[in-house]
């Protein structure tokens, strides 16, 4: 399995003061120590001062260990969360122009109601539409659409928070 | 107080306690030395950025305090770039302000521009572009507490004109000083986790062939003394490696010296053979370990680093410190008293016996010249090293004199070496040697130099001269880059490819005459000693010595790159001697 098909991959949630430079600092530093971006996303937090990166590295090309060392030693990146698949949630976001003569048209609305997707653009040949899922389920609607003939694709790179407490705490205990 | 932001950049620095300030004017930084006549920084202008930058490494060796250099934009910031990844490499603190265009201009290619901050990002500690006079302040402040806390290392702030130049209306500012620090992202940490401690502590109790592994954060740390004790109280034995010669005195019974690929045969074997190995403020570097997999493969080891990221980086340590080195070793001082002290360490004797039979069989040793012969440049060390002050600094340069300087020098004294470990710059020893002078003027400073390293920056003998520090430089001219042409021979079947310098040219009495220096050439044993007396009693100006050595000598013992520690090739003299 390869980091690309989903295995072998973390993700990376880093807090990093929101000044200039900081992403250039972030992917130098993964330049210059031999690690390897798979993606990344980059959006300002709640708070101003600071911005959030979600970083997915392929786990066999780097110790992951060095990795996380290696950042937190960047004088601007703040915090580090090391997130697992199972233990977070994970979102996407891909928007994609696919081929759609009229007379087909109709089936791959059929892919679009399935997946819950959304049409956002139509021409009298081809249809846009986005879908934000888990990165698996971007995977398989995109897997299902490339047979009509994908004209555009762009996927934003996962985005992921971790998961929440189920259990509520007992009433009862002092 | 109003002020324009070239008063407020001297005057942050004055805050800072800088005393000196190595640099070079030119138009983008030319504000600021306007500001610079009225201060009481002294400035000392060097005759390339290069020897600026060396020059604040060798007072920050020499003294401990942050080295200040400050050099205009373009070229002059490209020109500093060897320094700062030099003193990335070995952790030195350092300040460097660069000039920069105006900040309108800064993206346009205007003249002398270059993206400093962008090229300088991965050899610093962490850098500025400075885009508000009003921030001037603040961002000195942090450079010099960034460069100077957790594990040292350099820290570069840009500049731009306009916020310095009195005729620019954006340099005026309001004067303000700074009392703390706005860094969110960065908490150096000092103690070690207690419990790492009392483990470590237990480890070292149980351990029969235990060796102290120790490194440039020892010197860091102010960590010598805290080092000592650690090592009498337990009598185990110390290496110290190429960024801590000095950091544990070469005379001590317990010190076995400098390990690693140039490292005499016991300091190697003993941590080949050992079955712990207390690494303090040591990185494990490849020129150390030898072939990684195969090194000390016996032994458990302690890491203990200020820097959590070498924890691991090369070789998985079985208990891990991270904390400042002198603060961790005190601490495990007093956990082995508190386990009974000397009285819980177990006999070590048999181990001992080992380690005195390889000193008596494998001991540095070289031939002396015979007849017409040139000098052995061994010799001219071994002269040197007692002909000066026990306390005298030496500077080196990087290549075979480096390796000879190391093992035959007897460094007694903590910062009395200031060397080029980690890049390995040729040429950095007449700078570096006249910024430890800068910070030391009480001591005696020589320079051990290669010709070729010499030929890279002899042109600061020209500031030695005209600002008036008295080095001394022992040149060691065996007319080749005589390191690479040690592996030419050995490795190469002495197919020599461009590493012959020539004997004569330049001439190097009538070059060191012409930089402003006393020039003296020594061919002959008996005139070594005679030579660096009349040095010694020069204090009016720098001198050269010039030492005609042979070509042919190489370094030994070598474990040659790749290769397992246990092949330690030694001198062709001991090769019969059983291990």
């Amino acid at each position: 399995m390869t980091a690309a098909d989903g295995g072998g991959t973390t993700t990376l949630v880093v807090r990093v003061e929101n000044k200039a430079g900081v992403l250039a600092r972030v992917a130098g530093l993964f330049a210059r120590r031999g690690f390897n971006i798979e993606s990344l996303a980059v959006a300002p937090t709640d708070d101003e001062r600071f911005s959030r990166l979600t970083i997915v590295v392929g786990v066999d090309a780097a110790p992951m260990e060095q990795v996380v060392k290696q950042l937190d030693k960047l004088v601007n990146v703040v915090d580090i969360q090391e997130l697992n698949p199972s233990a977070s949630v994970e979102r996407e976001l891909m928007m994609v122009t696919v081929r759609a003569e009229p007379e087909i048209r109709g089936q791959i609305l059929d892919l679009v109601r399935i997946f819950q997707a959304t049409v956002l653009n139509v021409g009298y040949d081809e249809i846009m539409v986005s879908l934000t899922g888990s990165p698996s389920r971007v995977d398989d609607f995109e897997g299902l659409l490339r047979p009509y003939g994908i004209v555009d694709v762009q996927r934003t790179g996962k985005v992921a928070l971790p998961k929440l407490v189920k259990a509520a705490p007992d009433p009862l205990a002092p | 107080m109003n002020m324009n932001g070239g008063q407020a950049l001297m005057k942050a620095l004055e805050n800072e306690g800088v005393d000196i300030l190595f640099g070079l004017p030119g138009g983008a930084i030319l504000p600021v030395y306007d500001p610079l006549i009225d201060s009481s920084i002294r400035h000392v202008l060097v005759r390339h950025e290069q020897g600026a930058g060396h020059m604040a490494e060798g007072y920050a060796h020499a003294t401990g305090r942050p080295g200040v250099a400050m050099v205009t934009s373009g070229p002059a910031a490209t020109n500093i770039v060897t320094p700062l990844c030099d003193a990335y490499m070995d952790s030195i603190p350092m300040v460097v302000v660069t000039g920069q265009v105006p900040y309108a201009a800064i993206g346009t290619d205007a003249f002398q521009e270059c993206d400093t901050t962008g090229i300088t990002m991965s050899v610093t500690k962490h850098n500025y572009l400075v885009t508000e006079a009003a921030d001037i302040p603040q961002v000195i402040h942090d450079a010099f507490y960034i460069a100077t806390t957790g594990r040292p290392g350099p820290v570069l702030v840009d500049i731009p004109k306009d916020i310095v130049d009195p005729n620019n209306p954006r340099s005026a500012m309001e004067w303000y000083t700074p009392d703390s620090h706005d860094l969110p992202g960065y908490f150096p940490n000092q103690a070690g986790d207690a419990e790492l401690i009392r483990q470590a502590a237990k480890l070292i109790c149980e351990a029969e062939r235990p060796v102290l592994y120790t490194g440039g954060g020892i010197l860091k740390s102010r960590g010598a003394e805290a080092l000592l004790e650690l090592a009498e109280m337990t009598g185990i034995h110390v290496v110290t490696t190429l960024m801590n010669r000095g950091g544990f005195p070469d005379d001590h019974p317990l010190c076995l010296g400098m390990p690693g690929m140039h490292g005499n045969y016991t300091a190697v074997t003993a941590m080949q053979e050992a079955d712990l190995l207390i690494a303090l403020g040591a990185r494990f570097d490849d020129r150390v370990t030898g072939k990684v997999g195969e090194f000390a493969p016996l032994a458990k080891i302690i890491h203990v680093d200020i820097d959590s990221a070498e924890l691991g980086k090369v070789r998985r340590p079985d208990v891990a410190i991270q904390g400042d080195c002198r603060v961790v070793i005190e601490e495990l001082v007093k956990a082995l008293k508190e386990m009974g002290g000397s009285e819980a360490q177990p006999d070590r004797n048999q181990w001992r016996s080992r380690i005195s039979g390889w000193q008596e069989r494998f001991p540095l040793t070289y031939e002396q010249s015979k007849g017409d012969e040139l000098l052995k440049p061994q010799y001219v060390l071994e002269q040197l090293r007692d002909s000066t002050p026990s306390d005298t600094i030496v500077a080196s340069g990087v290549g075979q004199h480096q390796m000879w300087t190391s093992q035959y020098w007897k460094f007694n004294h903590p910062y009395t070496w200031v060397n080029s470990g980690g890049l390995g710059t040729m040429g950095f020893a007449i700078p570096a040697a006249i910024g430890a002078k800068a910070g030391r003027p009480d001591r005696m400073v020589w320079a051990v130099d290669g010709d070729g390293c010499f030929q890279m920056t002899a042109q600061e003998l020209v500031t030695a001269a005209t600002e008036g520090f008295p080095i001394k430089v022992a040149l060691i001219n065996n007319a080749y880059l005589g390191m690479v042409r040690q592996w030419q021979e050995m490795f190469y079947e002495e197919r020599y490819s461009e590493v012959y310098l020539t004997r004569d040219v330049p001439d190097y009495k009538m070059w060191a005459e012409a930089l402003g220096c006393v020039g003296l050439r020594v061919e002959s044993p008996e005139e070594v000693g005679p030579a660096i007396a009349q040095a010694n009693e020069i204090n009016d100006q720098p001198v050269v010595v010039e030492f005609r050595c042979e070509a042919e000598e190489n370094v030994f013992p070598m474990v040659p790159a790749g290769m397992s520690n246990s092949d330690v090739v030694v001198d062709p003299s001991q090769r019969d001697q059983p291990r």
